[in-house]
């Protein structure tokens, strides 16, 4: 017993056998070795895939986005979340111009991928939606074969050299860890596969036409629990190549796929953060009213 | 919990106020055992010294059975946020409620040992005058834990640098004594055991603190000094 505590006040009886101070001994752990490390991350450290400046959205006299402002991470996969009518598919289906597509819909605002501002009249819509895909929450498959349903993009490209959209097709089902439970019967009707293979056969079917970022719009809500794991893996998979933007109404799910976390509510952006942050210490309440179920 | 507002399913609310409760009352349970056991010693009271160890148990399956309401609310609810750093804060806590428990059983088997020899009685005063600083400790603990105060629970943090400058002096003390009066050199050491264990509940005491600021202010102040502490929950 040495007299004197005061230099190591916090001194645990066992710890002589088990911390670095052990010198050469079999105990001696080198602390940067630990695997079980928390990442941090910060969104100051990530490279812009889609910059969202000032946008607001009207569904005729309603506004549905209030001035949102953010970047969407490149190579990241970015979560919205928030409850019903937040306004957090809408600002997804900005980011290919889906809105476009719903009458009375105004926008101002920018939006920039790359150094190009999609709202622009020079834009090609079909270009950029090429360029940004999208798998929405009940699989649609189209009445075709599983091969046909893959090389539809390529197809309607113009590109229809058989050797060409076999590698593709592959390559496709391969990255969504379809290929294995398909690779014989790809003449088959698309229809007849499960709603988890459905989804992962849409999502094969986005990827073919090698898009940059993948917009994902609640793609588990119609899956068993496997299906959804399934899908959740391959989006930890495709984040090394797509920037991924999903939005889900399963809070667990954000907070298991997603490395930031948007929070909306009533069109507002109310916060946006890496994901750890956001599920174990947020910054706003309304957040954390929302997360820890307080929310209604 | 964290705040006024409750969950929409109330069947959590529930499930995480007996969780608190039950803390409380191991904190009540591991408080008293402490007490008791230096009132025993204070006192030469074996039976009550007996009484301490044979409680024990109760500390321990207290922790048991909070464990498994944790693990249970944890697997059940997925707790995020505050109600996250709740329970991580909860599971911690009676690690070290469970410990302090140990520590008073450890001062009432030396409150027997002590009782069994006929030893100089010199060192008491510096043992009940660190007794009872460390025991203030717990029970200022305890409380910011059940008002998950982080204030209350700094500035209980900040007493354990002083439990050890007590113990400090209280092991000077003691190898006085020693020196001058080797015959009774067992009944010294039952005594440094004692206040070692002493030493140990503030570190626990500390630790609790540690953790009701790490729930209510989302910041993990293990392992810094206590200026740093400071700067932390004061940073805001």
């Amino acid at each position: 017993m040495q007299p004197s505590s005061t230099d190591q006040p916090r001194e645990n009886m066992n710890d002589q056998t088990n911390t670095g101070r052990a010198g050469p001994g079999t105990h001696a752990v080198n602390i940067g070795a630990l695997t079980g490390q928390v990442e941090k991350m910060s969104l100051v450290d990530e490279n812009p895939s889609i910059n969202v400046n000032g946008l607001n959205l009207y569904y005729e006299e309603k506004q549905a986005l209030k001035d949102i402002t953010m970047m969407i991470p490149e190579k990241k996969v970015t979560a919205f979340i928030g409850p019903s009518g937040c306004g957090k598919s809408t600002l997804l289906r900005c980011f290919n111009r889906m809105n476009d597509l719903i009458d009375g819909v105004r926008t101002d605002g920018e939006i920039r991928i790359g150094d190009q501002d999609i709202f622009a009249k020079s834009v090609n819509v079909a270009e950029l939606r090429r360029k940004v895909g999208m798998v929405f929450q009940k699989p649609n498959p189209f009445p075709k074969s599983i091969y046909e349903n893959v090389a539809y993009g390529l197809r309607i490209q113009g590109i229809n050299r058989r050797q060409t959209l076999d590698a593709v097709v592959e390559k496709s089902l391969k990255d969504a860890a379809l290929w294995d439970e398909v690779k014989d019967r790809l003449d088959d009707n698309a229809l007849g596969l499960s709603g988890g293979q459905a989804q992962r056969l849409v999502i094969a079917r986005a990827i073919a036409i090698e898009p940059k970022i993948l917009l994902l719009d609640e793609p588990c809500s119609a899956l068993d629990p496997i299906s959804t794991l399934k899908v959740e893996e391959l989006i930890y998979q495709l984040k090394a190549n797509y920037t991924i933007v999903i939005v889900t109404h399963n809070m667990q799910q954000a907070a298991r796929v997603s490395d930031y976390t948007a929070y909306m509510y009533l069109g507002e952006m109310i916060e946006f953060n890496d994901t750890n942050t956001l599920f174990t210490n947020p910054v706003e309440k309304m957040t954390e009213d929302y997360i820890t179920g307080r929310y209604g | 919990m964290s705040t006024v507002t409750q969950h929409i399913s109330r069947q959590f609310d529930n499930e995480l106020e007996t969780i608190r409760s039950d803390v409380l009352a191991m904190g009540g349970l591991a408080e008293q055992q402490f007490s008791d056991a230096l009132h025993a010693l204070m006192q030469f009271d074996v039976s009550l010294a007996e009484q301490v160890i044979e409680n024990e148990v109760k500390v321990n399956s207290c922790e048991v059975s909070i464990d498994e309401e944790c693990v249970t609310l944890l697997a059940r609810r997925q707790p995020a946020a505050g109600d996250l750093r709740f329970v991580m804060a909860v599971i911690k806590t009676i690690t070290d409620l469970e410990r302090i428990g140990d520590e008073a059983d450890k001062i009432a088997r030396m409150t027997i040992s002590l009782a069994e020899k006929s030893g100089p009685r010199s060192y008491y005063i510096g043992i009940n005058t660190m007794g009872v600083f460390v025991r203030d400790m717990v029970r200022d603990a305890l409380n910011a834990f059940a008002r998950m105060d982080s204030q209350e629970a700094l500035v209980t943090a900040g007493k354990e640098p002083e439990s050890d400058e007590q113990y400090a002096a209280l092991l000077r003390q003691l190898i006085t004594y020693m020196m001058e009066d080797p015959r009774n050199i067992s009944s010294f050491m039952d005594a440094v055991w004692v206040a070692r264990a002493l030493e140990r509940i503030a570190d626990h005491a500390r630790n609790i603190c540690e953790y009701v600021i790490y729930f209510v202010e989302g910041k993990d102040v293990r392992h810094i000094s206590i200026e740093q502490m400071e700067d932390e929950v004061r940073g805001g």
